[in-house]
C-alpha cells in the first residue's frame, strides 16, 4: 500500500504504523458528568463499515506525523489523507 | 550424443558445450538450453515419478507450467527441490536428481501405489484414516508424507544472499511476448519510465517458439531487434528472469528477479535472487496463455505434452520430440505443431482431431483423422503406441514415441484476480478471460486478454501503451508494427474422452477425471468443494493445466454451463517462490537490528557476559577469574552495591524530551500522579495508564527548566510510549505548546549506585557542584560538568534502595566517563554490575519492572492505587475506576520469601494453599520474578496474590508443575530491604 503524505508525499505502507479509528480523536470530557459511560464508548464502541473507513495511521519511521486515512476496506483504496492534527483542530480539539 | 537434437535451428550456441548431470550420468547441452530441452535432446523423457501414484513423468510443456518434470537442482548445502526443468537455465557442471522415488527413477518400489489406485481416490485419507483419532499424527500423517510428496530440503543454511530492493516506473509491462514488447516500444519511445519485465531468460515470448515470420524477420529476429532498442535506452529497464508474482494495492508489484539461479554460484557480492517491489503508475499485462491438454486414458506417459511445447522444443531448442509423432489437437493452432515438425524433417504419423470438420494439415505420411479420438497409451516409462477411436468407432493402435496434445489455450488472467478480480467465460474463445474489475492502473493485452493471433497481440499492445500514455499525460507516437500473421482461433471445445481408465487432469496432484466425477456423487460440486474434495488446482502450479478442463467436466455433469459453473480465483504468488527470497538479507544474526551500548566495548573488554534485551545488548554480569557459576559473580556484584558502589549502564531505558510552555500540562496529563507542579531541579516517579486503566509504563520524568522536561520509560517500552505521547499531542490536545523528541541514543546514563556513591561521583562531577545531601538530596536533578567542564546530567534516582545516581554524558563520552568512574574508584572497591544484579536490587527493593507491568496490571495492584489522581483528567484514571478494577479480592503485589532457604523458587510459578491440589480452581496468583537474595540469603520473589494485601504473615505453596517444585513461601511485603528508604535519602 501506498499512502500519500500532506507533507512528505507517497510513502510505502510499511512506513507507518495503524492504530485504528480516527473516532479515538474524540477523546470524552474526563470531568464531565457521565464521564464513565463516555470512555466505556470512546473506546470499546466501534463501527465497522464495509466500505469508508476513516483510521488512524502514525508515520514511525518517518516523521512521526499521525495521520487520518481515509479508506475504502473492501477496496484498499485510498481517498483522503490529513494530518490528524488539523482533524482534530477542526473538530475544536485544542488545550 | 545428442539423439534428438536437430542438425540445424534453434536459438542455442551450438559453438559452445556445457556438461551437466541428471540423476549422476553425465550429458551435454548449449548455452540457450534448458534443463528440458538439453535432457530432451539427449533423448531422456523420464524425469520423475507423480506425487501420490509415484507414475513415469516426462516434461508437458515448455514454460513455468510446468506439473510434471520437477528436480531437485544442485547438491549439498545449495539443494534446491522442486525446480521445473523447462525453466532451469543450463550451465556448466549443473547437476540435478529426480524426486519421489526410490530407489532409482527406472524402478520405483512405491509405484505399488499405482496398482493400489482403486482405494486412493480423492477423500481416500478422510474417509480411512479416521479411526483412532489421536493415530492421526503420530502413525498415519507421517507414513503418508513418506509416501507422497516430492523433493526434500537440504535441512542446511543456505550459503547464498537473497536481496530486497524497491523500484519505480510509469509503466510496468508484464511479459515480453508480442503484445509486451510491443507496448513496450511505442511507451519508451514516448519518454515514460518503463520496466519490461519477463519470467524467461530470453526475451520474445512465443516469437521465440513459433516458425512465422514478422515482416521479413524471424518472430526471434524481431524479438531480438525490439529488445536491442529498449535497451539502448535510458528510460526503460529490461528485466528478464524476473516473474512479477502478484499484483498488490496501489500500483505496487512484486517481482522475482533470479539474478545468479543461472550460474553454478553467484558472483561475489551478488545476491542468487532479488525480491523486488515496484510501485508504478500504469501496468500492461501481457503474459500470454497457457495450453491446456484433453484428458483420456493414461495420457501422462512421458512423451506426451503439449502442442504447443513441442512446437517450441522443435523451434526454440532443435529437439526432435520423437521418430513418429502423433498429434491430438482439436484447434487449428495445434496444426501447426504438425507443420512445424514437419518442415525440420520430423516424421508424423498421424493427426487425430476430434472435429468432424477438422482442416486436413496435409502433411506428406501423415494419417489425417477428422472425428477421431485418443482412447489410451502403452509404452514402458515412456510412450510407444497410442489407441485411437476413428469418427466410425473403430478402434486401433498407432505408434507413436511422441503425442502432441492441445485443447485450446486458456489467457494467463492470474494476476488480474489478485485484488479479488473474477474472469469471465468467453463462448467464442472458450476459455476464461480477465474480467472488468481488474487492478486499479491494469491493462490487459495480447494472449492475456484472449488476443491471440501474433498481429493481433502487436496491436493490443501499442493500444494498451497509448492509452496507458494518455493516462500519464502523454502522446503515443505512431505504430510501427511488422506484418504478422492474424489466423482466428477456431476450436471445437473438447475436454475428455470417455471411457475405463484413469485420465490425468491435475499432474502434480495425481487428479483424475474420476476424482472429478467422485466429487460430483458426492456432493461437492461447487468449484471451490470440487478443489479441496480433489486438491485439484492445489499444487504449486495452482493447477495452470488442470483448472479449466476440470471446471468444464465438472459443468457437464451438473448440467450447466461453464460460466455458471464458475472460477476458482488465482492468488499471488504466480509460480512459486522460495521462502529465502522472502526472508531477504533479514536471517540469523541479520534478522534484526542489533542495539549496542555506549560501554559495550569497554563491557566486551571486562569479558562481560550479554543478554538481549529487546533490539539491545546489554552486560548481564562481569565474571572475575575464579568463579565459575553465574551466581557467584550476581551475588558479589548484588552485594557489592549494598556495601560499597557499583556501576550500571542504563542507557536503553527510553528517554523522550518534552519541551514547551504547557510541557507540564501535558505530562501530568500523560501520568496517572501529579506532575503539574513538580519543581525544576526534582525528579518524580510517573505512572502511566492506558486510557483503559490498566498501566502501560512507568519510569521517572525530571524537571530541568519550567517549560522543558525528560521522562524515562522502560527499555521494552521506549517506542509504544513515545508513540502514545506523540498520539496525544496531535490528536488529543492539539492547541498545547510542546514539542517531543526521542533521545534515547543521544545520552549514556551510567548508575551509581552504593553507599560511596556520593564519595565515588566527587571525584568526578567538577568540584562547584554541591553534592551534599542538603545541596542534592533524594530526587534531585539538574546539569552538571563532568570531567573538568564537560557537560552532564545528574539524577539523584535510585533503583537498587541505596544512595544511588544517574549520571548522563552525551552518547559518545559514554565509555570514557565509565571508565574515569572506574579508575576514581578504584580504592572504594568500585564494581560493574549487569541487568542480572540489576534485577536481584530491583526485586529487593519491591520495584516492578515489565515482568509486573504485562499489561493486565492495575495501578491498584501494583500497591500504586492512591497515585491516581482524581483531581484531574490524565488519560486512564476515568476506566481505573471501573467496578471490576475495584476489586477487594483482586491481584495485589507482595513479596514472597522461601521458608526453607535451600529451596527453589522460579517465575512462572501459581500460588496455592497448603494442602490445595495443583488445579486451576485453587490458584491464587502466580509469582512475577524470583532470584537468590544475597542479602537475605534466601531466595526471594515478587509475586500477584489474590487479596494479597490482607495476605501478609499468611505461609503458602509456590507450585511449579514444568519443573516439579513445590516450595513453602510466607507472604511478605515486596521490600525487602529497608523499607522507610533511609539509605536512599542518606
Amino acid at each position: 500500500m501506498i499512502i500519500h503524505h500532506p507533507l512528505l508525499g507517497p510513502r510505502d505502507a510499511q512506513e507507518f504504523t495503524y492504530l485504528g479509528d480516527a473516532t479515538l480523536i474524540d477523546r470524552p470530557d474526563a470531568m464531565a458528568e457521565g464521564a464513565l459511560e463516555a470512555f466505556d464508548a470512546y473506546l470499546h464502541l466501534r463501527d465497522n463499515p464495509a466500505g469508508t473507513h476513516r483510521e488512524l495511521w502514525y508515520h514511525e519511521v518517518g516523521d512521526r506525523s499521525w495521520l487520518v486515512v481515509t479508506r475504502d476496506t473492501r477496496t484498499h483504496e485510498i481517498t483522503q489523507v490529513e494530518l490528524a492534527r488539523d482533524v482534530a483542530l477542526s473538530k475544536g480539539r485544542g488545550r | 550424443m545428442s539423439r534428438a537434437r536437430l542438425p540445424s535451428g534453434g536459438q542455442i550456441d551450438r559453438a559452445r558445450r556445457l556438461e551437466f548431470r541428471f540423476d549422476g550420468r553425465a550429458y551435454t547441452g548449449h548455452p540457450g538450453d534448458t534443463l528440458a530441452s538439453a535432457l530432451l535432446a539427449s533423448g531422456v523423457r523420464l524425469m520423475g515419478r507423480s506425487f501420490k501414484y509415484h507414475r513415469p513423468r516426462g516434461v508437458l510443456t515448455a514454460g513455468s507450467e510446468e506439473p510434471n518434470a520437477l528436480v531437485t537442482l544442485r547438491s549439498g548445502a545449495r539443494a534446491e527441490p522442486n525446480t521445473r526443468a523447462t525453466v532451469a537455465e543450463l550451465f556448466d557442471g549443473l547437476e540435478a536428481t529426480s524426486q519421489n522415488r526410490w530407489p532409482a527413477l527406472g524402478f520405483d518400489a512405491m509405484a505399488v501405489n499405482d496398482w493400489l489406485a482403486p482405494f486412493l481416490t480423492a477423500g481416500f485419507y478422510y474417509k480411512t484414516f479416521m479411526w483412532p483419532a489421536s493415530f492421526w499424527e503420530r502413525v498415519y500423517e507421517p507414513i503418508i508424507r513418506r509416501a507422497a510428496g516430492l523433493g526434500a530440503l537440504s535441512g542446511r543454511d543456505d550459503p547464498d544472499d537473497y536481496d530486497k530492493g524497491f523500484l519505480h516506473a510509469d509503466l510496468l509491462v508484464i511479459g515480453a511476448g508480442p503484445a509486451g514488447l510491443s507496448a513496450a516500444l511505442t511507451a519508451a519511445r514516448a519518454g515514460v519510465r518503463v520496466i519490461l519485465a519477463d519470467e524467461d531468460f530470453r526475451m520474445g515470448g512465443r516469437l521465440s517458439a513459433e516458425a512465422f515470420a514478422l515482416g521479413d524477420q524471424s518472430g526471434a529476429d524481431w524479438a531480438a531487434g525490439a529488445v536491442a532498442e529498449l535497451a539502448d535506452m535510458e528510460n526503460v529497464r529490461l528485466m528478464p528472469r524476473t516473474t512479477v508474482i502478484g499484483a498488490f494495492d496501489h500500483g505496487v508489484y512484486g517481482a522475482v528477479e533470479r539474478v545468479a539461479d543461472h550460474l553454478p554460484i553467484p558472483p561475489e557480492g551478488k545476491p542468487r535472487q532479488t525480491l523486488w517491489r515496484i510501485s508504478t503508475s500504469r501496468a500492461i499485462l501481457a503474459a500470454g496463455a497457457t495450453e491446456r491438454p484433453i484428458a483420456f486414458a493414461d495420457n501422462d506417459r512421458p512423451g506426451i505434452m503439449l502442442a504447443g511445447a513441442m512446437r517450441a522444443y522443435a523451434n526454440r531448442w532443435a529437439v526432435a520430440p520423437g521418430k513418429r509423432v502423433a498429434l491430438f489437437v482439436n484447434n487449428d493452432d495445434g496444426l501447426r505443431t504438425a507443420r512445424d515438425l514437419a518442415a525440420q524433417g520430423v516424421r508424423v504419423t498421424a493427426v487425430i482431431d476430434p472435429r468432424a470438420d477438422a482442416p486436413d494439415p496435409g502433411i506428406d505420411g501423415a494419417r489425417h483423422l477428422p472425428g477421431a479420438v485418443v482412447t489410451g497409451s502403452a509404452g514402458r516409462l515412456g510412450l510407444d503406441t497410442i489407441i485411437v477411436r476413428s469418427a466410425q468407432g473403430k478402434e486401433f493402435r498407432i505408434d507413436a514415441d511422441a503425442l502432441a496434445v492441445s485443447g485450446g489455450w486458456n489467457p494467463n488472467v492470474h494476476l488480474t484476480c489478485h485484488q479479488r478480480g473474477r474472469p469471465v467465460w468467453d463462448d467464442a474463445l472458450a476459455a476464461f478471460v480477465p474480467g472488468p474489475d481488474l487492478p486499479a492502473g491494469m491493462t490487459v493485452a495480447g494472449a492475456a486478454a484472449g488476443t491471440f493471433s501474433t498481429h493481433g497481440a502487436l496491436h493490443a499492445g501499442h493500444a494498451a501503451a497509448a492509452e496507458a500514455l494518455a493516462a500519464l499525460g502523454h502522446k503515443a507516437p505512431a505504430p510501427d508494427l511488422p506484418q504478422a500473421e492474424d489466423a482466428p482461433v477456431t476450436l471445437h471445445p473438447f475436454w475428455h474422452v470417455a471411457g475405463k481408465g484413469r485420465a490425468w487432469l491435475d499432474f502434480q496432484n495425481d487428479v483424475t477425471v474420476k476424482d472429478v466425477k467422485l466429487a460430483h456423487q458426492e456432493n461437492f460440486r461447487s468449484v471451490e468443494h470440487m478443489k479441496r474434495y480433489t486438491t485439484l488446482g492445489m499444487a504449486t502450479d495452482q493447477g495452470k493445466t488442470a483448472n479449466v478442463p476440470a471446471l468444464a467436466i465438472m459443468a457437464e455433469l451438473t448440467g450447466k454451463s461453464i460460466a455458471e459453473t464458475g472460477t476458482t480465483i488465482f492468488r499471488p504468488p504466480y509460480t512459486p517462490v522460495a521462502l529465502g527470497t522472502f526472508a531477504g538479507r533479514a536471517r540469523g544474526r541479520a534478522f534484526k537490528p542489533t542495539r549496542l551500548t555506549p560501554t559495550h566495548q569497554w563491557a566486551e573488554a571486562q569479558g562481560a557476559v550479554f543478554t538481549e534485551a529487546g533490539l539491545w545488548l546489554r552486560a548481564q554480569y562481569f565474571p572475575r577469574p575464579g568463579e565459575t557459576h553465574w551466581r557467584e559473580s550476581v551475588d558479589r556484584e548484588a552485594l557489592a552495591v549494598r556495601a560499597s558502589v557499583g556501576l550500571c549502564d542504563v542507557s536503553t531505558l527510553g528517554k523522550i524530551d518534552i519541551q514547551g510552555a504547557d510541557a507540564a500540562e501535558f505530562v501530568n496529563r500523560v501520568y496517572a500522579n501529579g506532575f503539574a507542579k513538580l519543581p525544576v531541579g526534582r525528579v518524580r516517579y510517573g505512572l502511566m495508564l492506558r486510557e483503559d486503566g490498566f498501566v502501560m509504563d512507568d519510569g521517572t520524568t525530571a524537571r530541568l527548566a519550567e517549560d522543558h522536561f525528560v521522562m524515562t520509560t522502560t527499555t521494552a517500552n521506549a517506542v509504544p510510549v513515545f508513540r502514545h505521547l506523540e498520539f496525544a499531542r496531535q490528536c488529543l490536545w492539539p492547541g498545547l505548546d510542546v514539542q517531543l523528541i526521542s533521545t534515547t541514543d543521544a545520552w549514556a546514563q551510567i548508575a551509581v549506585a552504593g553507599p560511596q556513591s556520593r564519595t565515588l561521583l566527587q571525584r568526578v562531577v567538577d568540584a562547584d557542584h554541591d553534592l551534599s545531601n542538603e545541596g542534592f538530596p533524594f530526587m534531585a536533578c539538574g546539569a552538571v560538568t563532568v570531567c573538568g567542564g564537560q557537560r552532564a546530567r545528574l539524577f539523584r534516582i535510585s533503583f537498587s534502595g541505596e544512595l544511588a545516581y544517574e549520571v548522563a554524558v552525551p552518547a559518545r563520552y559514554g565509555q570514557a566517563l565509565m571508565e574515569r568512574l572506574m579508575a576514581q574508584g578504584a580504592d572504594l572497591g568500585v564494581t560493574p554490575y549487569g541487568v542480572e544484579a540489576l534485577n536481584v536490587l530491583r526485586i529487593e527493593k519491591g520495584h516492578a519492572t515489565a515482568n509486573e507491568l504485562n499489561g493486565q496490571t492495575t495501578a491498584r495492584d501494583l500497591g500504586l492505587g492512591r497515585m491516581v489522581s482524581d483531581k484531574k483528567d490524565s488519560i486512564g484514571a476515568v476506566l481505573s475506576r471501573r467496578e471490576g478494577m475495584m476489586r477487594e479480592d483482586g491481584l495485589h503485589l507482595v513479596g514472597l520469601r522461601a521458608v526453607n532457604a535451600d529451596s527453589r523458587l522460579a517465575a512462572g510459578s501459581h500460588l496455592l494453599e497448603r494442602g490445595a491440589g495443583a488445579v486451576a480452581a485453587n490458584d491464587l496468583g502466580w509469582v512475577t520474578s524470583a532470584c537468590w537474595s544475597p542479602h537475605l540469603e534466601a531466595p526471594i520473589a515478587l509475586a500477584f496474590l489474590k487479596g494479597g494485601a490482607r495476605r501478609q504473615g499468611e505461609t503458602l505453596r509456590a507450585v511449579n508443575l514444568l519443573s516439579g517444585q513445590d516450595t513453602e513461601v510466607a507472604v511478605v511485603s515486596p521490600h525487602f530491604i529497608d523499607p522507610e528508604g533511609e539509605r536512599l535519602r542518606g
